[in-house]
């Protein structure tokens, strides 16, 4: 039996372009059952998480968090403020931890680099003709180099949607090799824009492509398209992680966005990632909540529950 | 995992991350120290003089004493349904008796809290399934059947519909309030009046059942609950004046019951025992496919008579599948039923778990390879670990007898057609699964597969609208759908 494999493994590729694959095993895509997932992903956002489970779950989805702010009107003081928040996110209560990086296009990274230093708060910026993805490679590799120059620690890259969508996985998967090169130390998550790819095997074929080509994360959205993050679809794509992690050993992250506002919904995030991937995952370097508008949910939440008591937006900082 | 170790330093991940105990309040549910029998409308007590206990399998306190009918009961209360019959409920306008069943039905959903609370409390099931399953089920039974009442010559064209009479029902302990829908529902609505006999160890609900009634204004005599232990049933059975018996239940009882009827004109629909097979082809979406063999054996613990208990796996996908199913089942939380994380809970009896734990060792003596998940079990109540047979032979009784209870076994094919034959390889034949992207090999499936019902890319979906019943020993007769109310009628 092996000797035939191996003797398979070595013969020249087929017509068409068809490898023989050099692995023991047919390379398996696998699909995904909507409606089965689905009902998964229904099922574990109703975990009841009470008491200090809940306080656990709080602080980790703020340490996880990659603060963010994507428009067209952003300044230097927009950012600076946001950088701020990210580093004491409740200047009341000194316990909550920083978050895990902000989130900028690439122009405001020099501005967030100099007041994030030393602060242990990354800055990740978004590159690759983001939101569309729709500009020629060496650009996109050439935006890259920039802003890594400039000082980001994490690039946020979006995959050529128009490509995938036609077929032309190969140019997809070169793009996004070019861009892991040109990332050089900086830690890449490609942002698959799951709104746009129409079905979870999509999905998942898109997540196998990416974390093949060398992404260290993989992210569900750019924030720009709804629907933005789901659990399903964030479900789909931790079963994809698990997968390369048993066939390869290969711990890859991820970073679900977009649309996730509330401190309950994060903590539907957490179980799915708890009961999926295990603790070993339920860390910073390897889950990131990508959100603008979550964090202030989240720390009244941990305040309600240091307390006791709800208190007023009044009470929580705007940047 | 040294890779994830050097990045825990980093930002160190929680050790663990346990989940608080979330339990529903148990205080929205008041049982009575004492139930009697619910004949006429009344609650009385058993001229038998007997009373026995219910507990809770999960804690095992007592929760109530209720009534054991005698013959003499038994008689009363077919007494009662027939007086019912005649002089009331057969000659109601259509349209009057769907009044009832709405109501019924509506009220079964507002009070759903607690009666979800009451059954897993008497049962052992998880709150999550009581509530999200069996409560919205019972509902929407009524709400179905309610529809059909006044449509009957419209369900049957050209066939006159009539109704048999009194029914007599005996029904199992492990969906005590759904099973009473399954049976009360289609019998009202075709324009019988009944007698349900609920479980042994898990009559509470159908007593709670009686004040819905109440509530629904339903006339005297139309429903009439009668508990008791298998010699309850056996009067019933056995009771002259009863025109129809529909049972759930163990293949042995039907098998008696189906004797005892022999000959005597009365109707009979059994709903009993089977080993469904659960069939996985290497093309399948995995990672649901693992949910739905999880959700096929492990759904309330097991004790469910269509439960995917033998897995058939296509040998090229066998580890993979084999290596994720148990990784899932480490996440199962076993444990308090009240609990709202809860995913598998108490197993209903002693008894059964005896039986369960005398399954498990022939299965080990046999030479299957047993997994278990690592797992903390409360020290008081009946509880088993959720167990995964694998390298088993499909001459292991294992394989062969219905278990009822969270044990998986798990077997290999190489075709379809072996599959088939495996699948079909069994004295029972309720339901199967069959698991593939290829919509005509599902097609080919069911043609050959002898299941009464086969789930494609699913498992354990019910709906009143889809009849469900079995082949061979897993009895005969159809519940839900039309075939369903074609059980309690009789035709020109």
């Amino acid at each position: 039996m092996a000797t035939t494999l191996t003797s398979m493994a070595v013969a020249p590729a087929l017509p068409g372009g068809f490898e023989l694959p050099l692995e023991p095993r047919l390379p398996r895509i696998g699909s995904v059952d909507a409606v089965a997932l689905e009902a998964r992903a229904g099922e574990l956002a109703k975990r009841s998480i009470k008491k200090e489970s809940k306080l656990q779950a709080l602080v980790l989805a703020v340490r996880m968090m990659d603060l963010t702010t994507l428009e067209g009107a952003d300044t230097p003081g927009k950012v600076a403020a946001l950088c701020s928040k990210a580093i004491r996110p409740d200047p009341v209560d000194r316990t909550v931890p920083s978050v895990a990086a902000v989130c900028i296009y690439p122009n405001l990274v020099p501005t967030a680099r100099d007041r994030l230093r030393g602060a242990g708060v990354k800055v990740a910026s978004v590159a690759t003709a983001f939101p569309s993805g729709q500009a020629p490679t060496a650009l996109k590799v050439a935006e890259v180099r920039d802003v890594v120059e400039m000082g980001a620690d994490e690039v946020d890259m979006v995959i050529d949607r128009g490509a995938f969508l036609s077929g032309r996985y190969a140019k997809v998967y070169d793009e996004i090799c070019q861009v892991k090169d040109a990332c050089g130390a900086a830690h890449l998550k490609v942002i698959l824009e799951t709104g746009e790819l129409g079905t979870y095997d999509n999905v998942r074929r898109a997540s196998l492509l990416a974390m093949a080509a060398g992404a260290d994360f993989i992210k569900t959205s750019t924030g720009k398209v709804s629907p933005a993050a789901t659990l399903p679809v964030t479900l789909c794509m931790l079963e994809a992680i698990r997968d390369v992690y048993d066939e390869t050993g290969r711990i890859i992250g991820m970073k679900p966005a977009g649309g996730i506002r509330t401190a309950k919904q994060a903590i539907q995030y957490l179980c799915v990632l708890h009961e999926t991937l295990g603790t070993d995952w339920m860390t910073p370097d390897l889950f990131r909540f990508g959100a603008s508008s979550l964090l202030n949910d989240v720390l009244m939440q941990i305040r309600k529950q240091k307390t006791g008591a709800y208190q007023s937006l009044d009470y929580f900082t705007i940047d | 995992m040294t890779d994830v170790a050097k990045r825990k330093d980093v930002a160190p991940a929680p050790l663990e991350w346990e989940y608080a105990p979330a339990p529903e309040a148990r205080d929205i549910v008041r049982f009575e120290e004492r139930y009697g029998l619910f004949v006429a409308g009344e609650h009385v007590d058993p001229k038998s003089g007997q009373w026995f206990a219910t507990t809770s399998p999960a804690s095992e306190e007592q929760l109530a004493e209720v009534a054991l009918a005698g013959a003499e009961d038994v008689d009363l209360a077919v007494g009662a349904a027939r007086e019912a019959y005649e002089n009331g409920w057969s000659g109601l306008r259509p349209s009057e008796r769907a009044k009832y069943l709405f109501r019924i039905a509506r009220i079964l959903q507002e009070r759903s809290r607690e009666l979800a609370v009451a059954e897993s409390l008497d049962g052992g099931k998880p709150i999550k399934e009581s509530r999200d399953v069996d409560l919205p089920l019972a509902a929407a039974h009524f709400f179905y059947y309610a529809g059909w009442a006044d449509k009957l010559e419209y369900a049957f064209p050209n066939r006159r519909p009539r109704p048999l009479g009194v029914a007599g029902q005996i029904i199992p302990w492990n969906f005590p309030l759904l099973m009473l829908a399954w049976k009360i529902a289609p019998a009202l609505a075709a324009g019988n009046t009944v007698v349900l006999k609920p479980a042994e160890t898990t009559p509470l609900t159908a007593l709670l059942f009686t004040d819905v009634c109440r509530q629904a204004e339903l006339p005297p005599g139309v429903v009439n609950i009668i508990t008791g232990d298998g010699s309850t049933g056996a009067h019933l059975v056995k009771h002259p004046d009863v025109n129809k018996i529909a049972f759930t239940g163990s293949t042995e009882v039907g098998k008696a019951i189906q004797r005892e009827l022999a000959g005597t004109g009365t109707h009979l629909t059994l709903e009993l025992g089977g080993k469904a097979a659960n069939i996985v082809f290497d093309d399948c979406a995995l990672d649901q496919a693992i949910e739905g063999i999880v959700n096929g054996i492990y759904f309330n613990q097991g004790h469910v008579c269509c439960a995917g208990s033998r897995l058939l796996v296509q040998e090229s996908i066998y580890e993979p599948l084999v290596s994720k199913l148990k990784r899932r089942l480490t996440t199962l939380r076993v444990g308090d039923p009240l609990d709202k994380n809860t995913d598998v809970g108490a197993i209903n009896s002693k008894a059964q778990l005896e039986r369960i734990r005398e399954f498990v060792a022939s299965g080990t003596e046999e030479g299957a390879e047993i997994y278990q998940p690592p797992c903390r079990l409360p020290e008081k109540g009946y509880w088993f670990v959720p167990t995964v047979f694998t390298n088993v032979a499909q001459s292991s009784r294992i394989a062969q007898e219905e278990i009822f209870g969270p044990v998986l076994s798990v077997l290999t094919f190489r075709t379809p057609e072996e599959a088939v034959e495996k699948a079909n390889n069994t004295a029972y034949g309720l339901s199967a699964g069959v698991w593939t992207e290829k919509g005509s090999r599902i097609l080919w499936m069911t043609e050959r597969l002898r299941a009464g019902v086969v789930w494609a890319n699913t498992f354990n979906r019910f709906d009143p609208t889809s009849p469900f019943g079995g082949y061979k020993e897993s009895g005969f007769g159809r519940e839900g759908g039309r075939h369903g109310l074609e059980a309690y009628l009789t035709f020109d």
